[in-house]
């Protein structure tokens, strides 16, 4: 969170998108965070994201807990409500927006520390409901607030800066997201633009909870030799399935990429997931298949990033509680109050 | 049957029935209950349940009193004993000259009765064994079997007993034979057998009008349909879990869209406490009306959910149907024990407003108002209730709603009002009254949007540490606190009949016993006035009262005086004007002990308060 707000120097040729908009429209204030920190680096893929998808700001609705990857929301999407709740809880109350108002797009924004320590009861049951969110986690692997203290996410071996050997094993959230329902599975490293900014826009235009694992080096507290979060080890041991290419109804689709691999996967607001294999033995409709392949390369040593799972034809939890079309935010008394003719009826019935 | 000089008494006594725990015994207990209120006379029962599913005791305990009484009177004029494992406390619970009634079955040693009450035997076993071959048919039959019984010796006319069953049973016909069959034979043995009736009848009467017979749940569930509720998070919790019941079932039937059968409501059942709030917060932030029913240990676990929309803003009501604490407590036992964790929920200087209904009128009144209310102020409002008026059903004045009410969606900029230009800070006293103005998430693309927050802000909502941003929003959110006065229902005075330095202070669920007591201490020649706080802030009326009367009783189910203690720190009183009539032993509050104690501690404290007034 900052005191300042970002001035807006802006060059007459700046790019705008379909709605006129350019990027800057799609930023926030200036980042308090350490310099070269990785949770910048996600920021700037959402504003990319949403740029590129032509997202009136305003439809937003950012939300997160507490910790550094939870102040990030202040530095994106200046025009969208933002909500920095409480430490690890940002699931239920996102589930709680997302129920007064099934028309947003939902962001929320979590880290390791709010996700997979306090708040992964909520992280999971967030996961089974069916929310329709992007649910991005800024994974450094430690807590960079109170200054360097492991987290769930940590490496079992893995050294902290002060040498400390991390005794405890990790809780892997995009394993953990595939077994409990979440129907859009992803994992990137931030310092991979490329391959993220792909990610969040077909997590954007997914309908049901959508879960991206960011590793995020953390540069004060976890980016030096013994940690398993640092840029320099994430880049070594990256290994994709797939690179993802997001094509919007409106755009041409482009057919120009070799036969045999691409893989094309339809979701419900008609845009389309053109995954470019790596791996030609991967396939991301399989869930209990993506279980199995994160857990063997895990044990190789392998960070294995990309779009793990997509369910095209997922169903959010808007369809599973069968609540109206129009948001619940939006009907007027004449919808919800039965009035006095319905009490004299019951009171009828209650003497 | 033993004989002994017997109570005599129509339509005003107590009978109790004593049970055993998924026996399937309530509906039969409660058919008895409506029989007696459809004679025209009202009725006031409890269930009395342990916190467990199947085999424990379980009492239910129905009062009758034509004078209209509904408090717990204490006592038991009639023991319907079908428990052997509570046997001999419940033959010891009858008061001298009253009646038991059991299963004679098998015979009984003589030491297991008593001289001075009469004992009234049907061999129901027998009867449903000689009836019914299927093992369950035997227990449910057996139930409604004493039923009938009842209505013999009550002198009750069976008529109305037959009628309950057909509208219980509307639709299924088998259903309705074999239930007014066991009526039947129950009736028919006792009037062959007994001399009947006995000494306790009930007469027709016009005593019970237009009122309702419902439970305090169902009201405040129905209260949050009527008052605009869209969304529910909730977690399982005794005894509040049915009023999202009520809730979601009234949905169904008023707000299920005709066309496309779709809900217009949301109800999810959370993973916790924590989450449940969590939700509410998040919808209602979002511009939906959001509320969670809870009880004690939700409200421990809410707690930092509390501060933050205190903090932030943000509308949510919480209904609290109390229950005996600390920690698990007693969870199937009455209480108001939540009071200051309620008023204080959460750390900081944080104040919540507070809503008491005395009945299932009030829980559905100011259930529908606390919404009105949490938008107008932008806060958490609690509506709180408890066991006793929660689950039981009792009677009160049917409910009503005045078609051209509008709900108060309290201080919301529009996109018209952004477009115009006006100046929009989130955290801005515009008005004076602490309460800013909000916007709504999506509500215009480039102006409105602000980021809401747990941390020091200012009045813009932009994130601050300085000290005097923070100050300037703690006493704004003073200010607010004090503009909520105005909008909490006001007390309820009741004058004595003649001038007194004595005053009573009470709320909620002790309504009944207290309006029972203020008679029992009047025929006592001791006057009081008396006050029924309603809601949270105080408002100046109820320091007044305090002022104008030399001493003052309050009246509370809980071990400490919480509504005392919230008196003196929020009114700053003196402690020494505020004595304590404390009751917490689970059982609901009973007219004779609010008297005895008042009258015990005048005539301790040698407080000539009674102005005896020749007529």
């Amino acid at each position: 969170m900052t005191y300042l707000a970002k001035p807006k120097l802006l060059s007459a040729d700046a790019p705008k998108n379909a709605l006129g908009y350019t990027r800057r429209d799609y930023e926030g204030a200036i980042s308090t965070l350490c310099a070269g920190c990785g949770h910048d680096s996600i920021s700037a893929s959402i504003v990319q994201a949403c740029f590129d998808l032509d997202i009136e700001p305003h439809r937003v609705a950012k939300l997160s807990g507490i910790g550094c990857s939870s102040k990030t929301p202040d530095y994106f999407l200046g025009n969208s409500h933002g909500f920095n709740s409480v430490h690890g809880r940002m699931p239920s109350v996102l589930t709680g927006a997302a129920l007064a108002n099934r028309n947003l797009i939902y962001l929320g924004v979590s880290g390791d520390g709010d996700s997979a320590s306090i708040g992964i009861g909520q992280f999971a049951h967030a996961m089974r409901r069916g929310v329709n969110m992007t649910y991005i986690v800024e994974n450094n692997g430690v807590y960079g607030l109170t200054k360097g203290q492991f987290s769930a996410t940590a490496d079992k071996g893995s050294k902290s800066k002060k040498g400390v050997i991390n005794s405890d094993n990790p809780i892997d959230l995009a394993a953990l997201a595939l077994q409990l329902g979440a129907t859009y599975v992803a994992r990137s490293f931030s310092g991979d633009k490329e391959q993220l900014v792909p990610l969040i826009k077909g997590a954007l235009c997914h309908n049901g909870p959508a879960l991206i694992d960011v590793l995020s080096p953390c540069v004060t507290f976890n980016n030096h030799g013994g940690s398993t979060r640092s840029y320099d080890y994430v880049r070594q041991h990256n290994e994709a399935v797939n690179r993802v290419e997001v094509i919007l109804p409106r755009d041409p689709i482009e057919t120009s990429y070799p036969p045999g691999s691409l893989r094309r996967v339809v979701q419900h607001d008609g845009s389309i997931l053109h995954l470019r294999k790596l791996d030609i033995d991967y396939d991301p409709s399989d869930r209990i298949g993506a279980i199995n392949h994160l857990q063997e390369r895990q044990a190789l040593g392998e960070i294995v990033t990309g779009l793990l799972y997509v369910d095209s034809s997922a169903q959010d939890m808007h369809s599973h509680l069968n609540t109206v079309e129009k948001p619940l935010n939006q009907l007027g008394d004449a919808y919800l109050c039965p009035g006095s003719k319905a009490l004299d009826a019951l009171n009828a019935l209650l003497r | 049957m033993t004989s002994a000089q017997s109570i005599e008494s129509s339509n005003d006594f107590v009978i109790k029935f004593a049970n055993v725990n998924g026996s399937g015994s309530s509906s039969a207990n409660e058919l008895f209950a409506r029989a007696v209120m459809r004679m025209g006379v009202p009725v006031a029962p409890r269930n009395i349940f342990p916190s467990n599913i199947q085999g424990l005791p379980t009492w239910y305990e129905v009062r009758v009193s034509e004078a209209g009484w509904l408090g717990a009177r204490g006592g038991c004029d009639m023991m319907i004993a079908m428990n052997p494992q509570t046997w001999d406390r419940d033959v010891a619970a009858v008061d001298a000259g009253g009646y038991l009634f059991y299963d004679s079955t098998k015979p009984m040693p003589a030491s297991k009765f008593r001289d001075d009450i009469t004992v009234l035997g049907v061999p129901l076993t027998a009867m449903c064994n000689r009836e019914y071959t299927d093992p369950r048919q035997r227990q449910l039959f057996k139930n409604v079997m004493y039923v009938g019984a009842l209505i013999a010796l009550l002198d009750m006319e069976f008529s109305v007993a037959e009628a309950l069953i057909v509208d219980r049973y509307r639709g299924k016909d088998p259903l309705i034979q074999a239930n007014v069959h066991a009526l039947r034979l129950g009736y028919d043995y006792v009037r062959a057998h007994l001399p009947c009736p006995i000494g306790l009848t009930v007469r027709r009467a016009d005593a019970v009008g237009d009122r309702i017979f419902i439970d305090g749940n169902s009201a405040c569930g129905l209260g949050a349909v009527y008052g605009g509720a869209t969304v529910a998070g909730w977690y399982p919790i005794t005894p509040s879990t049915s009023v999202i019941e009520s809730f979601t079932s009234y949905c169904r039937k008023f707000r299920t869209d005709p066309d496309s059968g779709h809900a217009r409501y949301a109800a999810v059942q959370a993973e916790d406490e924590l989450a449940s709030i969590g939700m509410v917060i998040g919808a209602a932030w979002n511009g939906a009306r959001a509320f969670t029913a809870t009880s004690g240990p939700g409200i421990s676990l809410m707690q930092e959910f509390f501060g933050l929309a205190y903090f932030a803003e943000i509308p949510a009501v919480i209904f609290d149907v109390q229950r005996g604490s600390p920690s698990t407590g007693m969870p199937t036992r009455t209480q108001q024990s939540d009071l200051l964790a309620c008023a204080y929920a959460s750390h900081g200087d944080t104040r919540h407003v507070l809503l008491f209904p005395e009945n299932p009128y009030e829980c559905f009144t100011f259930g529908a108002l606390a919404f009105d209310l949490a938008d107008r102020l932008q806060t958490p409002v609690f509506v709180l209730s408890d066991l006793d008026m929660g689950m039981n059903e009792s009677l009160c004045k049917p409910f009503d709603w005045d078609d051209s009410r509008r709900y108060d969606r309290g201080k919301l900029m529009t996109y018209e009002d952004l477009e115009a230009g006006k100046d929009f800070g989130r955290y801005l006293d515009v008005d004076g009254d602490g309460i800013p103005y909000r916007t709504i998430p999506g509500t215009h693309p480039t102006k409105g949007a602000y980021f809401t927050r747990g941390t020091t802000r200012n009045a813009y909502a932009k994130y601050s540490e300085a000290g005097t941003d923070y100050v300037y929003n703690m006493e704004r959110l003073r200010r607010k606190f004090d503009t909520a006065k105005a909008l909490v229902p006001a007390p309820i005075l009741k004058k004595a009949a003649q001038p007194t330095r004595i005053g009573v202070i009470y709320y909620g669920s002790t309504s009944p016993a207290m309006a029972e007591a203020g008679a029992l201490l009047e025929a006592d020649g001791i006057h009081v006035d008396t006050l029924r706080v309603c809601g949270f802030p105080f408002c100046d009326e109820i320091m007044q009262f305090i002022a104008d009367h030399e001493q003052v009783f309050v009246v509370e189910q809980n071990e400490s005086g919480q509504l005392r203690s919230l008196l003196i720190n929020e009114g700053e009183i003196d402690p020494k004007k505020l004595v304590r009539v404390l009751h917490y032993d689970g059982s609901p509050i009973t007219a004779r002990f609010i008297s005895g104690r008042i009258a015990d501690a005048l005539s301790d404290r040698k407080i000539s308060p009674i102005r005896k007034v020749a007529s």
